[in-house]
């Protein structure tokens, strides 16, 4: 199983590569399709059933999109040119991962191993989440009962992005 | 927009039920199997886009439908908040367990779990549904 992961998070990370570089915007939003598949099969291998099924059917609601803007627009990505600027910034980038990689070397070594988590808190959950809630999905029982805070909070920024989104995209009261 | 060819709008009819009450299904069965308001929400707004793409935009139609589905996202929201008040209301805390725990497993169980999960599936899916909506509309008012 852990070989299995380790490729699809190269496939992944080679698919989010392509779609950065590549000149043709269709294959682009397709290999982002890549990362999100391969996102989705890595958490059915690591049996979090929940988030892959919301992971798929977003994942194909966004190509779907995508895809329908791209064709409707262009598909050739506009040309930046080479200048000073851009060496500039590719140096400070490669200066900032540096620093990066160092502070990120030092937290990794403060994290539990990977497959033993800590479950000081979540231990309770698990114990007590059926007697206290009565779901029998621990998952619906937490985000929706324990951590339904969280929940309420969510549900509230989609609604208000919609909202955001209504008004930007309004047809009455608009300029010419 | 025309839609497709005869093939595609037949098929997309037939499936568009089943894509449906799939996520009815996962909606309802949130607190038992994998799945709740988000996900389910998201499944039954995508039955709603393949019928759309699949058979073409009559704007007036559509235009007609952004409002009852306006409507509903804002229902699903505020019944979300009720939920969540009614525990402060009683003179607890928030986001109390009001209703009774059940047998578990059992369809009718987890209190208010249910009623939340088909909040957000109600929210959920009108929300995608409106932005899709809007997006279809406005690049039809921009070509005039």
């Amino acid at each position: 199983m852990f070989v299995i992961l380790i490729l699809l998070m190269i496939l992944m990370i080679a698919g989010a590569v392509v779609a950065i570089q590549s000149k043709d915007l269709l294959s682009a939003v397709i290999c982002m399709g890549i990362v999100g598949f391969g996102l989705t099969l890595v958490f059915l291998i690591l049996q979090a059933p929940d988030l892959a099924i919301v992971q798929i059917v977003v994942e194909t609601l966004t190509l779907i999109i995508l895809i329908a803007a791209i064709l409707k627009t262009t598909m050739k990505e506009s040309k930046v040119k080479k200048s000073a600027v851009v060496v500039y910034s590719g140096i400070a980038t490669v200066i900032l991962l540096i620093i990066l990689a160092f502070i990120l070397g030092d937290a990794f070594k403060g994290l539990p191993d990977f497959g033993c988590p800590d479950l000081r808190m979540s231990e309770y959950y698990i114990e007590q989440g059926l007697k206290k809630t009565g779901a029998a999905n621990l998952v619906a029982s937490v985000i929706l009962d324990f951590r339904a805070y969280d929940t309420l909070g969510e549900a509230t920024v989609l609604f208000t992005a919609v909202m955001g989104i209504l008004a930007v995209l309004r047809r009455k009261g608009r300029k010419e | 927009m025309k839609g497709m060819t005869e093939i595609v709008k037949t098929i997309s009819k037939l499936l568009a039920g089943l894509i449906f009450f799939y996520g009815i299904y996962i909606v309802l069965f949130g607190h038992l199997t994998p799945g709740g308001g988000f996900a389910g929400g998201v499944i039954i707004s995508g039955a709603f886009i393949l019928l759309i793409i699949a058979n073409g935009i009559d704007e007036e139609k559509i235009s007609r439908g952004k409002e009852k589905v306006g409507f509903l996202e804002s229902s699903g929201i505020f019944l979300f908040w009720i939920i969540s008040t009614v525990g402060l209301c009683m003179g607890t805390f928030f986001f109390l367990n009001f209703l009774g725990k059940g047998r578990p497993l059992n369809i009718f169980s987890a209190g208010t779990v249910p009623l939340c999960n088909i909040a957000i599936g109600i929210e959920v899916s009108a929300a995608l549904c409106c932005i899709v909506i809007a997006l279809i509309l406005v690049k039809k008012g921009d070509k005039k």
